[in-house]
């Protein structure tokens, strides 16, 4: 019978000193579960490195000497850390990790990639495509039937989706960055993600706006140059080291007369703030600071981690379903010695009437009886697969292998 | 009672019961949401019948009569609603809509416009200027839901609500746009509408809703010269809704004053 091994390490317990020893990229991933044999899946992302095994001996030892190979001059550090789960537990831990549910950040989308990716790459037989295809519905039907990655888990994240609450589509909307740092690009690099485009990057100093514009095919902009982009631009986000506001309520309201209405987001990451605070008391216009954005992501990590209960209710189901699946693989071998034996018998009884037939009434007896012979054994199937579903596979098994005489003529050669 | 009269019974329960499960929605998206979509379409099915049921079994135009004419405007504002209430986004629209659907419908049935083998043999122009009225009327409702939802909206972000991206509500640049699609539609048929009452028009026919309407139409055309010159947003929503004021308030009390 086999039996499905998980051993691995996670960001719950291993410290990131091992994770990185243990870590693998995708192509080294594969490589291994290539050298594992078949049947051999390796996950590894920044959180985890485990490994999946499927065979009819037992894997798990042969898992533990690879992680403990992987770990090097650390593998002293492994035993306390290390997690290995078999069949329903280890199908289960893969479904909550494909749905998000063991992320950092409960629901992020990036692991469902990676779960798939690692499936691709895995060497995988009949147990384990099974295993990762249902893992992988688990994970699409938890982000499809639950809220749970719908909302911003970061603050640049947060000011993409506030943009996407404001402008219907962010399609061609235009941004203007003030400022060259690190946050105002991964917000821009996430509202370009979904569709934006850079129009201006202002800075203090030309030749740093350059830089990041360049990367972006924007143009660059002294801080003295504002007025003629802010009239046409859809979403400003701002990230100077300036000690004074870089736009007060006055250069906006100027601005906004050209502008016949349309809205503006502001999104202010910079402390001490770069924008006049009292701009978000012009009509359409809608200011966050970094403040509000981490509040935001605060309230929808809550949301989120509310909805991960009604996701751990959707894999509690997809693992039963898997579990019954597992066990229905008990009964297998016997349903496929019954079926062999009735055809068997079917076979050699038409032989013996085949002299006496013509090809047209041989072709219609063959039919017959091979529907007599599918309508005889799906109610037997059916309810072998539920028994074995219901933990009594093994006695109703060993009674249709009784009653048949199933194997015995095995047993005596 | 004949039996497909009852289908206002039915009818009533599904928008009712959509009216409450939208309030669920606020929660967050989920199960309610899509309950609250299905008893809308419920509903709209069963009193469909029950249009068809009026039309089949009356002489002339069945819902020529206050509580008739009621009947048909829930049932055309319910309709349009329905092209973009199905979608999870656009379902909050159904917490501005539902609940006065689901009263305007008893109000109908309480009023007898919902019985049947009633109607009066005012001939097809009358029914033609009826139906398209209650069509514009119908859309202007629908754009002032919008408004609404956009004022709501705009607020929450303007005051920086924690919980504003957990509620799905539809972005402010689509209920701007979808709610001046709305009066546009809604002018348009009140303008064929009116066009047609004409045709029956006469001397002296002046009255009080007729004077009302127009300074509907007025109220409508201004608010979108203004929306070309620049007022979107906010101002555009708020004048919406007085425009729908008039509609929602004005116009019945006239109606009933005469």
């Amino acid at each position: 019978m086999t039996r499905l091994i998980l051993v691995g390490v996670s960001h719950h317990r291993a410290p990131i000193e091992l994770r990185e020893r243990v870590a693998l990229d995708p192509e080294r991933s594969a490589a291994l579960a290539a050298h594992l044999g078949q049947e051999a899946v390796v996950l590894s992302t920044c959180n985890r490195t485990e490994l999946y095994l499927a065979r009819p001996d037992d894997a798990e030892e042969l898992a533990v000497a690879t992680l403990t190979d992987l770990a090097g001059d650390r593998a002293e550090e492994l035993g306390a850390v290390l997690y290995r789960l078999s069949d329903e537990a280890a199908a289960l831990h893969l479904f909550r990790v494909a749905a998000g549910l063991d992320s950092l950040v409960p629901g992020e989308g990036e692991i469902l990639g990676q779960v798939r990716g690692a499936f691709e790459a895995g060497s995988t037989g009949p147990f384990l495509d099974r295993l990762f295809r249902q893992a992988l519905h688990a994970g699409r039907r938890v982000r499809v039937e639950t809220a749970i990655g719908e909302s911003p888990a970061s603050v640049p994240a947060a000011g993409a989706a506030l943009a996407q609450q404001v402008f219907e589509n962010l399609s061609g909307k235009r941004i203007l960055l003030l400022g060259a740092g690190k946050m105002s690009e991964l917000t821009a690099r996430n509202l370009v993600s979904r569709g934006a485009q850079i129009g201006a990057v202002a800075n203090r100093t030309l030749e740093h706006a350059q830089v990041l514009a360049d990367s972006f095919g924007a143009r660059a902009l002294g801080l003295d140059e504002l007025r003629e982009e802010l009239a046409i631009a859809d979403v400003v986000v701002a990230s100077t080291s300036s000690s004074e506001p870089i736009l007060r309520k006055a250069d906006v309201a100027a601005a906004l007369r050209s502008r016949k209405g349309r809205p503006l987001l502001l999104v202010d990451l910079a402390v001490p703030r770069d924008l006049d605070p009292a701009i978000n008391d012009l009509e359409s216009c809608f200011l966050y600071d970094v403040d509000d954005l981490e509040a935001v992501v605060a309230e929808t990590i809550t949301g989120r981690r509310s909805e991960a209960a009604r996701a751990e209710q959707l894999v509690a189901s997809e693992g039963e379903r898997f579990r019954r699946w597992q066990a229905s693989l008990d009964v297998v071998p016997t349903i496929a010695s019954l079926r062999a034996l009735v055809e068997e018998i079917r076979d050699s009884e038409l032989e013996r009437a085949g002299s006496r037939l013509s090809e047209t009434e041989r072709k219609h007896v063959e039919s017959v009886t091979s529907q007599i012979v599918a309508k005889l054994l799906h109610l037997p199937t059916i309810r072998m697969k539920e028994a074995a579903a219901a933990a009594d596979g093994v006695v109703y098994a060993d009674v249709v292998r009784h009653l048949f005489g199933l194997g015995e003529e095995e047993r005596r050669v | 009672m004949p039996m497909s009269e009852l289908l206002v019974v039915p009818a009533l329960l599904a928008y009712g019961e959509a009216a409450l499960a939208y309030a669920g929605e606020l929660r967050g998206p989920g199960l309610a949401g899509r309950l609250a979509t299905w008893g809308v379409r419920l509903g709209w099915l069963a009193q469909t019948a029950l249009l068809v049921g009026q039309a089949t079994s009356a002489d002339g135009f069945p819902w020529g009569t206050w509580a008739g004419a009621l009947n048909l405007f829930v049932w055309l504002v319910v309709g349009a609603y329905l092209i973009w209430g199905c979608r999870p986004r656009y379902r909050l629209l159904g917490l501005a809509v539902m609940p006065v659907a689901a009263f305007l419908l008893a109000l109908a049935w309480a009023g007898g416009g919902t019985g049947l083998e009633q109607g009066d043999d005012s001939g097809l122009v009358l029914a033609i200027h009826v139906g398209l009225m209650l069509a514009g009327f119908a859309s202007l409702t629908l754009s002032a839901g919008m408004a609404g939802l956009y004022v709501w909206q705009e607020r929450r972000l303007k005051r920086h609500v924690r919980r504003v991206l957990r509620v799905r509500v539809p972005p402010l640049d689509a209920l701007d746009r979808l709610a001046a699609r709305g009066v546009l539609a809604g002018l348009g048929l009140l303008a064929l509408g009116i066009g047609a009452g004409a045709a029956r028009f006469e001397r002296g026919d002046v009255d009080a809703a007729m004077v009302v309407t127009l300074a509907i139409l007025a109220v409508y055309a201004t608010l979108l010269v203004l929306r070309h010159e620049g007022w979107r947003g906010r101002r555009a929503a708020l004048l919406n809704l007085c425009g729908f004021a008039l509609v929602a308030v004005v116009l019945p009390l006239t109606h009933f004053a005469q």
